[in-house]
């Protein structure tokens, strides 16, 4: 089996203009979306509160609503999370009310409303651990709804998050652009960091537009799909360099376009492979894996445009050369009109 | 040249052993234990424990897996839950008696699991991870150490040190408390020497500058840079030791008590989903203080009601009804207490807690109390933030390292405050930044949504990569095997806590670690496809695609060292995981699966072919070759020539 039958160097640099104007277009939308409806932080960043609670029968949102906002926590919002027994409700920071209370409050209001009694239940599992939870049991001794996870946080924690995040991110784009300039050449580091971050920029902009919830397991996902996507612009400056030196009568264009060819079919394979994964997380990974995984499907999928088509582009354009990754004189090197390259004595 | 010295092989049979054995306690899973703790401070754990706990269980023909001490508390493992359940009533009768009253029991006997292992895995510590409170269930603090108020009283007690010092060498200077220093002000120049002298020499962590002030001279002393930085070190540890004592009494299996960047505190219990008592008893906080009465008549009308505290006073319930006013300044504190034991009254009947303080209390207490014969002193107990004077004795006599407080109403009285005031106090107050509460189902569905999403993820590689390159494949799905080996041996090997997110990160770097192959794989394709001879194909395919591995190896890693750097938590443990993974897929893509190959092929010395999936030779690549564009360079056919000319030259080297 294979798949690439590619019979000559695909001219993928004669379009380079075509394709960035696409992706500085999709870049625009992107920061368009991030400005105007900004991300949709998680409390993990926002501070607040958040209680997961799983229902017997389906959840009746509209009713759950009704009953959380009796409670007076202001903008609280009730949505399913995963199947439509499982719902969340996140409670924001407001000043006056002790955030300590309110995840036993609220499982407080949503146990009235089934008719059931807060109490504390001491269980033994099945494998033989004890755990203690609180429960709420109903007239019929059964259990309505079963609080599975409630979280606090203070608002203090999530400024920090965001500047670490901050923090992080910007030494990954100095990290890497150190190795690569040293390892390459900063016109190459210049390239990759630009394309790259342009990624970033994208996943971020669909998480805006979707107002899908940004927590912390999708910046970890952003950052590492940042570090893959580079990996991708190494490959392919790797062969450029390479193409340099072997055919040394080659335009700059036309070893663009040939370490290009020549690596299609690795990009497309290792992507495929990693997306199979990624998808696997999407499918089996339930909800807490789910916004994780879709950084990492947007990621992947971009990274690959952007390795392709932008960075090799503006690395053109910024006008590498042979002279910038062939050094003369360097071992191996071997010089076309020496009439005794190739010789071995 | 597709050979491997021995030593080579043998590191591969190593490593994957290796591998073997301390991935293998994962699986294993956990079984019914019994854990026995101490649930007062006075109780001590240790190897007399185990012999009593064989001792009960063979008298009462319990058979346990075994019995051994681990950390701060004995466990007793089992075979099934039916003899769990009965240990735990045997043991908690024979060890506490059969009606204590489980308040006061000194042991805490509860049901645990730990790993089904056998134990001579452990004794070579391979052990299975330790599982994250996301996948386990349990409750999650995150408390924030006030280290502003660790360091005032730090500075009130320098405060009253140094009057206490100016007062003994009779320099009698103004000593005044402003902001974090004290200021020492003498009236003349001799006395300033001679106070500097003494200060420098009884203090040497404080810094002091000296500023005349019109014909007086001021000294200015704050804490050194590095006093201040130890005297936050000890507030962090001294709340945390305070923290392990009062989880101890809980019984909970491995509770986590860790420190999380300069001055917060990471609290985990597993197996308790009940944050607001577990706040409650990791919030509880008693401290000792020790102030003098002011009996002046505005105190007492204060103290009565019918007046304005005076300056420098503060006003304190008695316990016995009323208020008490004392002044402010703390002779002794908590910190300086070392022990406290409760005890009877020799002269009335009546109970009594005996204190004994550090050396440094017990000179204050004895220079303090030898000027104040004949007056009293307030014994206040600070719990939650709120003062009560508990007993205001009058001082009879000069005291001494060892006093004792009197007035408890009864044996069980003094017994409790004994603990409190020796379960430690904190060095700082906390305050709950960030909580959690994880119930146990939740916990058992997220490792299966994550153990569901790699085997899948990694199935589907394995079936791809298979069809797709053949042999190749299937060596390189192995090599993929033994990266996720490695990286599951490593993980527990270095004991980290394993998440969801972790899981997850297992999963990426997995899908990310089929690129090496991929490289490799295409890259000896190519090879083939250029004409090469299969043995020299393979060669140059591993040699050539590992500066690319290392290259895009080492961005990626960049990534993860920085997300290593600034995430906490669940961030970071994505991130040990990815850097992890990414430094074992190097051994196993680049060294594992090249000597598999070298192990296959490689002593075929006429190889004809490779399965390695179809090499389509249909037409020779050239580069920029004939596509048709006006401004195209026509390559001279020495492009393509030479290429294989130098690498035939390389291959011959």
């Amino acid at each position: 089996m294979e798949f690439f039958r590619i019979r000559r160097d695909i001219p993928f640099m004669r379009h380079a203009l075509v394709f960035n104007i696409v992706s500085a277009l999709t870049f625009l939308a992107a920061v368009f979306f991030l400005v105007t409806r900004g991300l949709n932080f998680s409390i993990e960043f926002t501070g607040g509160t958040a209680v997961e609670a799983t229902y017997a029968q389906t959840a009746n949102l509209e009713h759950l609503r009704g009953v959380v906002s009796h409670l007076g926590y202001g903008d609280v919002q009730v949505q399913n999370y995963g199947t439509s027994h499982d719902v969340i409700i996140r409670v924001p920071t407001k000043a006056g009310i002790d955030q300590k209370q309110v995840p036993s409050h609220v499982f407080e209001a949503l146990c009235k409303a089934e008719s059931g009694t807060v109490g504390t239940k001491t269980e033994t599992t099945a494998k033989g651990e004890v755990v203690t939870r609180p429960s709420c049991v109903d007239a019929a001794k059964a259990e309505p709804v079963v609080l599975k996870r409630s979280e606090l946080v203070g608002p203090s924690v999530g400024d920090e998050l965001k500047r670490d995040g901050a923090y992080a991110m910007i030494s990954v784009v100095v990290g890497i652009m150190l190795y690569l300039a040293f390892r390459f050449e900063w016109k190459f580091s210049i390239a990759a960091i630009v394309a790259n971050l342009h990624d970033v920029v994208i996943i971020l902009g669909f998480f805006a537009f979707f107002q899908w919830e940004f927590g912390l397991s999708v910046l970890a996902g952003v950052l590492a799909v940042l570090g893959y996507s580079v990996n991708e612009s190494v490959v392919i400056f790797d062969r450029i360099r390479e193409t340099f030196r072997r055919f040394r009568k080659l335009t700059t264009m036309q070893v663009i376009d040939h370490a290009i060819t020549s690596t299609i079919s690795r990009t497309i394979i290792t992507h495929f492979c990693t997306q199979m994964m990624v998808l696997s997380m999407l499918i089996f990974g339930g909800p807490t894996l789910h916004y994780f995984a879709m950084a990492l499907t947007i990621g992947i999928c971009f990274g690959i445009y952007s390795s392709v088509f932008v960075a090799a582009a503006i690395a053109m354009w910024l006008g590498v050369k042979r002279e910038d990754l062939v050094h003369t004189g360097g071992k191996g090197e071997i010089d076309p009109n020496d009439p005794n390259a190739g010789a071995v004595v | 040249m597709n050979r491997y010295p021995v030593w080579k092989f043998v590191l591969m049979v190593v490593a994957v052993l290796a591998g073997l054995l301390y991935t293998v306690p994962n699986l294993y899973g956990e079984a019914p234990a019994v854990q026995i703790s101490a649930a007062k401070l006075t109780t001590k754990i240790g190897s007399d424990t185990v012999t009593k706990v064989e001792q009960l269980l063979s008298a009462a023909n319990i058979k346990p897996d075994y019995v051994a001490f681990e950390g701060t508390s004995v466990h007793a493992r089992f075979a099934d839950t039916d003899t769990q359940i009965h240990a735990r009533d045997v043991l908690a009768a024979g060890l506490n008696g059969a009606n204590a009253d489980p308040d006061a029991a000194p042991y805490a006997v509860s049901l645990n699991l730990v790993a089904r292992a056998p134990r001579w895995m452990t004794s070579v510590h391979a052990m299975p991870m330790y599982l994250g409170l996301d996948l386990r269930g349990g409750v999650h603090f995150l408390l924030q150490v006030d280290l502003k108020a660790a360091l005032d009283k730090k500075n009130a007690t320098l405060y009253s040190d140094i009057r206490a010092l100016m007062r003994e060498k009779s320099l009698r200077p103004a000593v005044t408390r402003e902001g974090n220093a004290v200021v020492v002000t003498f009236h003349e120049q001799d006395t300033a020497t001679q106070g500097l002298n003494a200060l420098t020499d009884a203090f040497p962590y404080v810094q002091w500058t000296s500023t005349p002030d019109g014909t007086d001279v001021k000294l200015t002393g704050t804490l050194k840079p590095a006093e201040l930085v130890k005297a936050q070190d000890e507030a962090i540890q001294q709340n945390m030791t305070t923290l392990a004592n009062r989880v101890a009494g809980l019984g909970t299996s491995e509770p986590v008590i860790q420190k999380q960047g300069a001055d917060r505190i990471v609290v985990e219990l597993p197996g308790i989903q009940d944050t607001a008592k577990a706040r409650d008893l990791i919030g509880r906080t008693a401290t000792l203080e020790v102030h003098m009465l002011d009996e002046s008549a505005e105190a007492s009308a204060a103290a009565a009601g019918t007046g304005p505290v005076p300056f420098g006073d503060s006003k304190y319930p008695y316990r016995d009804g009323g208020d008490i006013i004392v002044k402010s300044e703390v002779v002794v504190s908590g910190d300086d207490l070392s022990d406290a034991q409760p005890g009877q009254d020799q002269q009335r009947a009546g109970a009594v807690v005996n204190l004994t303080m550090n050396s440094k209390g017990a000179s204050i207490i004895h220079t303090v109390s030898g000027d104040n014969i004949g007056k009293r002193m307030a014994i206040v107990l600070f719990e939650k933030g709120k003062g009560q004077v508990i007993t205001a004795p009058t001082i009879q006599s000069q005291l001494d390292k060892r006093f004792e407080i009197t007035g408890m109403h009864s044996i069980a009285e003094a017994n409790d405050l004994a603990l409190l005031l020796r379960s430690g106090a904190l060095a700082a107050p906390m305050e709950f930044i960030e909580e959690t509460a994880i119930g146990p189902s939740l916990g058992a569905d997220n490792i299966a949504k994550g153990l569901h999403s790699v085997a899948w993820g990694f199935a589907a590689i394995l079936v791809f990569m298979c069809a797709y390159y053949l042999l190749f494949g299937v060596i390189s799905t192995l090599s993929l095997g033994v990266n996720l080996l490695m990286l599951v041996a490593v993980l527990s090997l270095i004991q980290t806590t394993l998440t969801l997110p972790g899981i997850a990160a297992i999963a990426l770097t997995l899908g990310m670690a089929i690129d090496a192959n991929v490289l490799v794989n295409e890259r000896i394709r190519e090879e083939l496809r250029a004409g090469s001879a299969p043995q020299t194909a393979i060669s140059a395919g591993y040699e050539r695609a590992w500066a690319t591995i290392l290259d895009s190896n080492i961005t990626t890693l960049i990534a993860g060292l920085s997300l290593f750097g600034f995430g906490s938590g669940a961030v970071r443990s994505f991130a040990i995981v990815h850097c992890l993974g990414i430094l074992t897929s190097m051994f196993s893509a680049v060294f594992f699966s090249r000597g598999l190959v070298n192990l296959w092929y490689g002593r075929q010395k006429k190889l004809k072919s490779v399965l390695i999936g179809q090499v389509w030779k249909g037409g020779a690549k050239q580069p920029g070759g004939d596509v048709p564009q006006p401004d195209d360079l026509v390559v001279e056919d020495g492009g393509a020539a030479k290429a294989v000319a130098t690498k035939q030259r390389g291959a011959a080297r």
